[in-house]
């Protein structure tokens, strides 16, 4: 029973097990599940065994048993689309105003956070009005106001409740915070950067080690020898370049901002430099890129073992990655391109990421990515890129 | 149901009916649960409360990060038996080693005479070796003493949850051998329902501005620890014992007692400058 249920959960990316298909089907030989909903309950905590596969099951529990849409990969690029709008008619209000059909007098009262509930209100409205459809909508035809599927910021919209059919439940999709293509939280950014560590022994001897323990003791014919080590601590060092200049990075701030207090919370030797762009003679250590120039050189000198973590879009005007005065500030002037630095970096510090906060699938259209990627092994700033990048930092070779 | 019996809920915790019937599935299936969700999100009080409400009793695994699986099985008391050895004022046999083995939290739930709970907390800390070998011991229901060449084998098996805060992924032949639930942070209905479990006679003011006040100060951005159910009915027992207080002081900014609910110094200031900044408008 279910099989196709099954298949579909399978092809759509969640990693079910013909082993958890054949638990589901002794409970509904049991007798244990009754209804739709204690279907959705059991197959849920019987198949699916990772929050973040939640909202997906969701969605296809509500297709399959309610023929609601699936997701598809339009989306994604839909809700990139509609982020860059959004961050383009906020800096010229009388288009947001003629959009949202207020005018300007009445927007400006609006707080900005007010401004982005009303814009969701009205994406609410538009979305409860085109059912089922990747229709766009907007104000005589010129600008589209978003798409169905669209949730502004990856907020959640419908809030949990009981009493309602297994199928409803679904289609409100409460776990859409989890899901692998939501936006990062602190804790999430957490689990992917626990594992990066490097333990090295240090401070007082005071550890028993029991093997060798044993070994000198019964080398000295059972004279009791105990041997202590030093204990273990994290030693690893890690230097953290963050792209801030530009609107570009604008739209990714809040997601950066996460990566960026967790790493300063959490990394004991991290130091954290700024850049626009991409890297040319100098890094800058504060924010602003003015007060504290660091020369590129001097990274040099640190332990190649050192963990380089580069945060940025990648995407700039071809020449000012390659052209020996590519920087588009007239006082920094270098005598070597910027790809060149790149490499140099990369050489230097052998476990070395890039973390892109564009997603995957629209760095084909961007030429300086494509160039930067051939530098850096590059990882999407989400979850599953994280985790990905942690596992080429603490490579072995 | 297994012997009839149904979980339903308990006196000290507000259970959600989704819950309910994975927490009865499981039992039926006669599979571990695993449950993951934030601290604060009542992971670990579920198992109280299964006990509590099926009258069984409760043991707890606290699993550490150097914990080996066979110190959760049983142990092997080398020391008291050198030491019986050597001045021999026990009333132990030294030759039957059966006598210096005592049963870990999983031993002692294999062994109990009656069906208990068995609550494996914070299962991630442990390395993935641990995670497995364990599996395997609860899936078998069986584990052999090698000093004394014998197998123990459950009498009854025991009502399996096993938590976990998810700091690292666990491995995928560990989550195929349990069911799985996320417990969402409460919505502010299901915090009111939980508060009123607790503090019965609590003023309805007090109620809906604490809890009011409690999920603004939670939406704070890059608060680092963000306050859970716990802080929240600490907070509420601290304003509640204060006699000056009044629930009007909340809805104007004045937030009392924040050290209850922000455990870090920074997260305390913010909360704080967030809560007297409101005063202003």
């Amino acid at each position: 029973m279910f099989i196709d249920f099954f298949y579909k959960l399978k092809d759509l990316g969640i990693p079910v097990s013909p082993t958890s298909f054949l638990t589901l089907q002794k409970a509904l030989s049991k007798g244990l599940i009754r209804s739709v909903d204690d279907f959705y309950t059991a197959s849920r905590a019987i198949l699916v065994k990772s929050e973040r596969y939640f909202d997906l099951f969701d969605q296809i529990f509500a297709h399959h048993f309610q023929g609601a849409e699936l997701p598809d990969n339009d989306d994604l690029q839909l809700t990139e689309i509609a982020r860059a709008l959004l961050d383009d008619w906020l800096k010229d209000p009388k288009v947001l105003a003629d959009v949202l059909g207020m005018d300007e007098a009445q927007l400006n009262k609006l707080s900005p956070e007010e401004l982005l509930e009303y814009f969701k209100e009205r994406l609410k409205d538009q979305k409860e009005r085109h059912d089922g459809g990747g229709k766009w909508i907007g104000t005589g035809g010129t600008s589209p106001v978003g798409h169905s599927g669209f949730h502004p910021g990856g907020m959640r919209v419908g809030g949990m409740s009981r009493n309602k059919s297994a199928v409803k439940v679904a289609m409100e999709r409460r776990y859409k915070d989890y899901s692998l293509n939501g936006p990062l939280t602190q804790a999430m950014v957490g689990e992917a950067l626990k594992r990066l560590r490097n333990m090295i022994p240090s401070g007082p001897k005071d550890n028993v080690n029991i093997d060798k323990t044993i070994y000198q003791t019964l080398k000295n014919a059972g004279e009791i020898e105990i041997v202590f080590d030093r204990s273990l601590k994290d030693r690893l060092s890690i230097i953290l370049a963050i792209d801030n200049g530009g609107w570009s990075m604008d739209p990714y701030i809040p997601v950066v901002q996460t990566l960026f207090d967790y790493a300063r919370s959490q990394f004991k030797e991290l130091k954290i430099c700024f850049f626009h762009n991409t890297i040319y003679d100098t890094v800058w250590e504060d924010a602003a890129r003015y007060k504290k120039p660091r020369k590129v050189d001097e990274l040099a000198r640190f332990d190649p073992e050192t963990r380089l973590i580069m945060v940025g879009d990648a995407s700039m005007a071809p020449y000012e990655l390659m052209a020996t005065d590519g920087s588009i500030y007239a006082n920094e002037r270098s005598g070597k391109a910027s790809i060149e630095r790149l490499k140099s970096l990369a050489e230097t510090f052998r476990h070395c990421v890039w973390l892109n906060p564009v997603s995957e699938n629209m760095w084909v259209y961007t030429r300086t990515i494509q160039m930067i990627r051939q530098i850096f092994p590059m990882f999407e700033l989400s979850i599953d890129g994280l985790e990905k990048a942690v596992a080429q930092l603490m490579a072995k070779n | 149901m297994v012997e009839g019996r149904k979980f339903t809920g308990a006196t000290r915790y507000v259970l959600d009916s989704e819950l309910a019937s994975i927490v009865n599935i499981s039992m039926a299936l006669e599979m571990p649960l695993l449950l993951k969700g934030e601290p604060g999100t009542g992971k670990t009080m579920l198992a109280h409360a299964i006990a509590e409400s099926l009258k069984m009793p409760l043991l707890i695994l606290n699993v550490k990060s150097s914990m080996k699986l066979i110190e959760a099985l049983y142990q092997y008391d080398t020391l008291t038996r050198l030491n019986d050895s050597r001045f021999g004022d026990s009333k132990r046999d030294i030759s039957n080693i059966e006598e210096y083995i005592k049963m870990g939290k999983i031993g002692q739930a294999f062994t109990a005479d009656i069906r208990t709970v068995l609550l494996i907390d914070e299962i991630d800390k442990a390395d993935t070796d641990f995670q497995d070998d364990m599996l395997d011991v609860l899936d078998q229901m069986e584990f052999d003493i090698i000093e004394i060449d014998k197998t123990v084998k459950a009498k009854n098996r025991p009502v399996i949850i096993i938590t976990s805060n998810a700091k690292k992924d666990l491995s995928d032949p560990f989550l195929g051998r349990c069911n799985f639930h996320h417990i969402a942070f409460p919505d502010p209905k299901m915090m009111r329902k939980i508060i009123n479990v607790h503090f019965p006679d609590l003023d309805a003011e007090i109620l809906e501005s604490a809890v009011e006040t409690f999920y603004r100060l939670r939406e704070l951005d890059s608060i680092e620890k963000k306050p859970a159910t716990r802080e929240l009915i600490n907070w509420i027992r601290a304003l509640n014992a204060d006699p000056d207080f009044k629930p009007k002081q909340l809805s104007k900014g004045d937030a009392p007692y924040l050290g209850v609910l922000f455990k870090k110094s920074q997260d305390y200031n913010r909360a704080a400058s967030f809560a007297s900044r409101r005063k202003i408008f």
